[in-house]
Formats: structure tokens, C-alpha cells, sequence
């Protein structure tokens, strides 16, 4: 198998596009949400460049399935814990269990969970409304207060959470949904402004349309973007710290134009 | 309504539901689809039905044990991610068709062949073990020689309409290097085409070649042929082959663009540019494998009509001319085909409908006219007359009777099948409307 090796070691330089020597430390991971769509993609850049993951997540059959996933040509998980956004009592059980795993040390916290649902659907249902909202933003807002400590007391690391560009302007569209992001994302401002010399980087991400299954039965916008591209994105801007990413790149200067946009423009167009 | 279509373009009305848990999404399905490159109808659903349930989103990996090779999966993994992610540790699918854009569902349904089929057999036999969703709802384990072998071989070829596969296990092999040593061989005629493929088969693994379709006479069926094998590492370039750059056919070509002269000019360059007899050489595994991947939405090049792949295999038992005879009657015809590729293949497997027998394949892209129904029509004759079948992944022409006709050896033992595990024939597509006469 001599030679074999010698092949993956190059293959897995490769794929990152850039030397060995920066891959030379392995992060330990926790990641919410890392079973599905762009949360899925992420792991698996990370698996694959030897970095340790403890996943948590709602179902356990379905971690167990991620983890040999991960495990088939990349770092195999340190394991894996119940935690849902939508019951906070699980969040410290959750984080506590995945440090024990990572044997008391986590670098990097991933938060790419949250739930979707169209704006005709969340005006028809008030019951579903109560869940995205307090999912998206009340839920993962407490997640990454736990998260935000646990980091701290260790002396920092790195928090890298999934707002949306929903968040950046209110939009016929997803006016429910991109409250809530919103929310989210000016929390997760404040707290690296808050906390970034203490050691705490909040990586914020905003994807624009991504092909996954919370989007899936959605018609595809022009600028849609595939969830590994939006994981190539991201492990880069947790590698440079960076506060905040667009992904697909597109989405950054598309949302530019529309936060510019005057509101008399924002009321007749459907976007 | 909305429209679907195989990799042929031809449309129908259909929706695709995309959902990543395909247990859930498959309760109550007519029909699973992978990533559509079934020429023809196979993925499509029924008019009476017009949902398919989409399954890339589920493709994770299961298990993977580097010592044995075994892989489990979801059933929407596609054989390029595979590849993206095993062939770095030295791992390679047994077997691989012309496109890596498959999924796993895909490959076990129309029990893709490759070229090695002369050696290692279509997919399905290096398959362990299917789950599967089945019509009354229940979830079941398939084996080819254990569990429910009967569910497992209709499966196995069967197009999709025996049960929704969830997940497949399947024996991967280890490679010596990434890279793959060749020989080309330019060859005369047809005749000196069926032997070379039947020498390069002794030697090599993986054998296949292009012939030129329009030349008549004593030129007829010239082409080249490549062969290759892994190469030992000792040879091979002691670098990781970078993955290749993909370019996407931006819009539709005016269907005259693939026309008579610029089929015979691409024949005629792509036959003398192999000036010397026989070349060697060291290629990517991409180009050797899949060169038309590099194009992405490269179907588009037939234009708005669209096209078909005929795709038929003729039995050594008739003897060699066979072949001739069927490109005779296609060249009579004129029909102009861009690509045409010729493969010896082994012994038929246990698949019921399974498409490869011992002997020869040739495979033809069809740009859609109004006389391809007559065109197909004709060949299905012809190749009736020679003791032939056709592959049903790539078929969208064929008439109930001549397929009938074609399978009257394997089809009752496919029908017995489908009686006990859909006796009320729920799960169906398009093609089984067409060939079956489901509703």
C-alpha cells in the first residue's frame, strides 16, 4: 500500500489547493446540523483534511449514517450527540458530551442547522411560524451562547454560524424567514465585536440560493450555487477568521445592489 | 405542467420531488430517478403518475472498509463522487459505464456495463446486497445469492420497476496507481475491428473503440480502438492526476450543425490522426474513461428535437458478419451517426433483463428526425433477425412487439417476478408503459 499512501497524501494537498504544512493542525470540530445539504458538504471538507468532529444533531440514525459518511475517506468522528434547536434544555448536555469526546478541547463550533419554509406557507400555518422563528433565531442564538461560554473559558476559538442573505433587507419573499436571520445575524455582529479580542472569531455565513433539500421543490434563481462550492467558501474564511462570507461569491455584490435599493423599488419588485 | 426528460431531450410532463431521506420519500413512489442519463424513457414517470422522486440528495456513504473494498450507500451517490473520493486511497468502482454522471440506483437499475465487461461483468456483479423500498411499502435486504435472490436479480437490470432501491452494496477494487497505460489501434473495416477487439480483449482489461459509420465499402466500420489497464506504479507519473476542467455547452446547436459533412469530417480527422498503426501511451483516468464528461450538457449538441442512443448487442453465435450487416443497413439508410462505439462484451449475467450477452455491442447516437421511429423500427428488425437484444437505458423508439420478440427467452421469468413483488404493477415508468403495458 507504500505507494498508495504516498498518492492520498497528495490527492488530500491537492484538493484543498494550497501545502501540507497549513493542514498540519487538526482542529477538533462540534457541528450541529452536519447530516444535510451545506452543513453535509462542510463536514466532509473538514473530515477530509484530518480534522476531528464530534456532530450533534435531532435524529441518531441518521448521525450514525453521516459519521461513516465522513468516516470513508476522511478523519473518522470522535462521535456524535442529541441536541435540537428547538429545545434548549439539550444545547449544555450537548456541547458538555461533545467536549468529553474531543477530550475537553473544541477549536472550531459549526452551526449550519435551522429550518426553512416558504412565506405563503409560514402566513398560513402560525404553528410553523412559532418554529422557524424560534429556531432560527431564538434557538440558535442560545445554542451559540453556550457555545460563545464554553469557547471563552478555554480561552477563545472559533464560532461559524449560517445566517442567510434573507437577513440583509426585508423581501417579499421571506419576510418571516428573513426576520428571524436578521435577528441572527446582527447578533452573531455584535458578539465578535463584543468578544474578537478576547479570542472569539464569529465566522458569519450567508448563503444566497443553494441546491439542497431545504430548497428543494423551489425554482432555481439565476447565481444558485452547489452546497461544495459553499463549503470551499466557507472552510476558507474559518481558516482566515473571516466575519463574515457570502457563498456563492455572486451574492455578495448582489446583495449590495439590493440593500441600495430605495423602498419604493423594494414594494414593486418580487424579489 | 412541468416537463422531464432522459439525457436524449425528448420531453414528457413530469415532476421531480428531490428529498434527501429516501425511506420517507419513497412511501407510495411510482418511480425513483438518479441523475437522468438514461437516453430515453426509463426515468420518466407514467402520464397516469407524473411524479418522480429524485434521489442525489442521498448520497452518503455509508460504511467503507479500505481492506475489503466493501462500500454501502445511498442510493443517489453518484460513481464521480466515488471516484473524487476513493480513487485518492487507491479504489475504483468494478466497473464503470462511458459517463461518471450516475448514481448508484442508476448503475444497479440498468446494470451498466463498461469496458471491461469481457472480463469483470456488468455492475450488478459486483453488487452485495440491495435495500429496497418494495410496492406493498415493506423495506427488504436483496442478495444475489442469498435473501430474496429472486427480487435481486429483476432488479438488476430491471429498470427500476421491480422496487425503489435505497441502498447498495457493492465490492470495490484496488487500483496499483491512478493513472492507466493505453494502446490505440487504427483498424481498416469491420471485420478487422471485431478481431482486434477480440486480441485486445486477451490482453487488456478495458477495450473499447469509435467507428466511423459513414463510410461505405470496403472502409465501412473503420475506427480506432483503445485498450488499457491500470498502470503499475513503477511507470506512472508519480503525481496525483489533477482533476479535469469541465466546460458546459452554453446553449442548443441548430440541428444542421451535426449534419453529414461535419460527421464525416470529424470521422475522417479522428481516423487519420492516428497515423501510426498501434500507439502506446500513459492517460488521465478521466480521459480514458469518461472524455465525453468534459463537456458538460454536451446532449444539448443535437439540437431542440433532441436525440436517441441506439444501442443493440448481436451474438457471436451468428457469427462475426453480423455486425457488417447491421452497418450496412445503416449506412444504406444514411443515417448520420456523430458517435459510434463498439465493444466485445462476455457472458450474460443472471440479470433478467440485463442487457450484455457474449458478443458484440455497438452503440449509436440518432439526432431525432421525422423518419427515426422507421429508422429504429428497421434496426430492431435486423437485429431481431440476428438473434440481438437492445439496452434499455438507452431506449426510447421500441415497439412493445419487438422487444417482445427480442426478450421472448428472458421476459416471462421477468414477468413471474414483478408478479410476486408488485402484483398490481405500481411501481412503473414511461418505458414500462411503452414495453410492458403498465398503465
Amino acid at each position: 500500500m507504500g505507494s498508495e499512501t504516498a498518492y492520498s497524501q497528495r490527492a488530500i494537498g491537492a484538493s484543498l489547493g494550497r501545502p501540507l504544512s497549513y493542514v498540519a493542525r487538526v482542529m477538533n470540530v462540534i457541528f450541529l446540523g452536519a447530516t444535510k445539504g451545506m452543513g453535509r458538504a462542510l463536514a466532509r471538507r473538514l473530515a477530509q483534511r484530518g480534522d476531528r468532529l464530534v456532530l450533534l444533531g435531532r435524529d441518531r440514525g441518521d448521525l450514525e449514517k453521516s459519521c461513516g459518511d465522513l468516516a470513508a475517506d476522511g478523519a473518522a468522528p470522535a462521535g456524535f450527540a442529541s441536541c435540537d434547536l428547538g429545545a434548549r434544555e439539550t444545547f449544555s448536555p450537548a456541547l458538555d458530551e461533545a467536549l468529553r469526546l474531543l477530550g475537553g478541547r473544541a477549536d472550531l463550533v459549526v452551526v449550519t442547522a435551522g429550518r426553512f419554509a416558504t412565506q405563503d406557507k409560514l402566513e398560513a400555518d402560525s404553528e410553523l411560524c412559532h418554529d422557524v422563528l424560534d429556531v432560527d433565531f431564538t434557538g440558535t442564538v442560545l445554542f451559540c451562547e453556550e457555545a460563545r461560554k464554553r469557547l471563552l473559558s478555554q480561552g477563545g476559538g472559533t464560532l461559524c454560524v449560517f445566517s442567510s442573505v434573507a437577513g440583509e433587507r426585508g423581501r417579499k419573499p421571506v419576510v418571516l424567514y428573513g426576520a428571524a436571520k436578521a435577528g441572527l445575524t446582527r447578533y452573531l455582529e455584535g458578539l465578535d465585536h463584543r468578544y474578537r479580542s478576547e479570542g472569539l472569531k464569529v465566522v458569519t455565513v450567508k448563503p444566497g440560493f443553494v441546491r439542497t433539500g431545504l430548497t428543494a421543490g423551489l425554482k432555481s434563481p439565476p447565481f444558485a450555487g452547489e452546497p461544495d462550492d459553499v463549503a470551499a467558501r466557507v472552510l476558507r474564511a474559518i481558516d482566515r477568521g473571516s466575519p463574515v462570507v457570502y457563498a456563492p461569491f455572486a451574492w455578495g455584490p448582489i446583495m449590495a445592489v439590493i440593500r441600495g435599493l430605495p423602498r419604493f423599488v423594494m414594494r414593486r419588485i418580487g424579489f | 405542467m412541468e416537463m422531464i426528460s432522459g439525457w436524449g431531450r425528448i420531453p414528457a410532463p413530469g415532476r421531480q420531488t428531490l428529498s434527501e431521506d429516501l425511506e420517507r420519500a419513497t412511501e407510495g413512489a411510482v418511480l425513483c430517478r438518479g441523475l437522468g442519463r438514461s437516453y430515453g424513457d426509463s426515468a420518466i414517470p407514467p402520464a397516469s403518475s407524473p411524479e418522480v422522486v429524485t434521489t442525489v440528495l442521498a448520497d452518503r456513504i455509508l460504511s467503507f472498509d479500505l481492506e475489503t473494498g466493501y462500500l454501502r450507500a445511498e442510493a443517489g451517490v453518484s460513481i464521480e463522487q466515488l471516484n473524487r473520493r476513493l480513487l485518492p486511497h487507491g479504489v475504483f468502482v468494478p466497473v464503470t459505464p462511458g459517463t461518471q454522471f450516475v448514481t448508484l440506483g442508476g448503475a444497479v437499475a440498468a446494470d451498466v456495463h463498461g469496458k471491461n465487461h469481457h472480463v469483470k461483468g456488468c455492475f450488478g456483479d459486483h453488487v452485495r446486497s440491495l435495500k429496497m423500498r418494495i410496492a406493498d411499502g415493506r423495506l427488504v435486504n436483496a442478495e444475489p445469492d442469498g435473501e430474496n435472490q429472486d427480487l435481486f436479480w429483476a432488479t438488476v437490470g430491471g429498470m427500476g420497476v421491480t422496487g425503489h432501491i435505497l441502498e447498495v452494496e457493492v465490492a470495490m477494487r484496488h487500483i496499483p496507481s491512478p493513472w492507466i497505460t493505453t494502446e490505440s489501434t487504427r483498424v481498416n473495416d469491420i471485420d478487422g475491428y471485431i478481431d482486434e477487439l477480440k486480441d485486445g480483449a486477451a490482453r487488456f482489461p478495458y477495450t473499447f473503440g469509435w467507428i466511423d459509420c459513414l463510410s461505405r465499402g470496403k472502409n465501412l466500420g473503420r475506427g480506432t480502438l483503445l485498450a488499457g489497464d491500470w498502470a503499475d506504479p513503477a511507470v506512472a507519473p508519480k503525481h496525483y492526476p489533477k482533476p479535469k476542467q469541465r466546460i458546459t455547452m452554453p446553449f442548443e446547436l441548430p440541428t444542421w450543425v451535426l449534419g453529414r459533412a461535419s460527421v464525416q469530417a470529424f470521422n475522417f480527422a479522428n481516423y487519420w490522426r492516428h497515423l501510426p498503426r498501434k500507439m502506446h501511451g500513459i492517460q488521465h483516468w478521466e480521459t480514458f474513461f469518461y472524455p465525453l464528461d468534459m463537456v458538460r450538457e454536451w446532449n444539448r449538441m443535437y439540437g431542440k428535437r433532441g436525440f436517441t442512443q441506439y444501442q443493440c448487442v448481436l451474438p457471436d453465435s451468428v457469427g462475426r458478419g453480423a455486425a457488417r450487416r447491421v452497418l450496412e443497413m445503416l449506412t444504406e439508410r444514411g443515417g448520420a451517426s456523430f458517435l459510434c462505439v463498439i465493444k466485445d462484451c462476455g457472458p450474460e449475467n443472471r440479470g433478467l433483463l440485463s442487457f450484455p450477452m457474449k458478443g458484440v455491442s455497438i452503440a449509436l447516437d440518432i439526432a431525432v428526425r421525422d423518419d427515426t421511429q422507421a429508422l429504429v423500427d428497421a434496426l430492431n428488425e435486423k437485429v431481431i433477425d440476428e438473434g440481438g437484444r437492445i439496452y434499455l437505458a438507452k431506449d426510447q423508439f421500441t415497439r412493445r412487439e419487438h422487444f417482445e420478440e427480442m426478450e421472448k427467452r428472458r421476459l416471462p421469468a421477468f414477468i413471474e417476478a414483478r408478479a410476486k413483488w408488485d402484483p398490481k404493477r405500481r411501481i412503473r415508468s414511461a418505458q414500462s408503459v411503452r414495453l410492458l403495458g403498465d398503465r
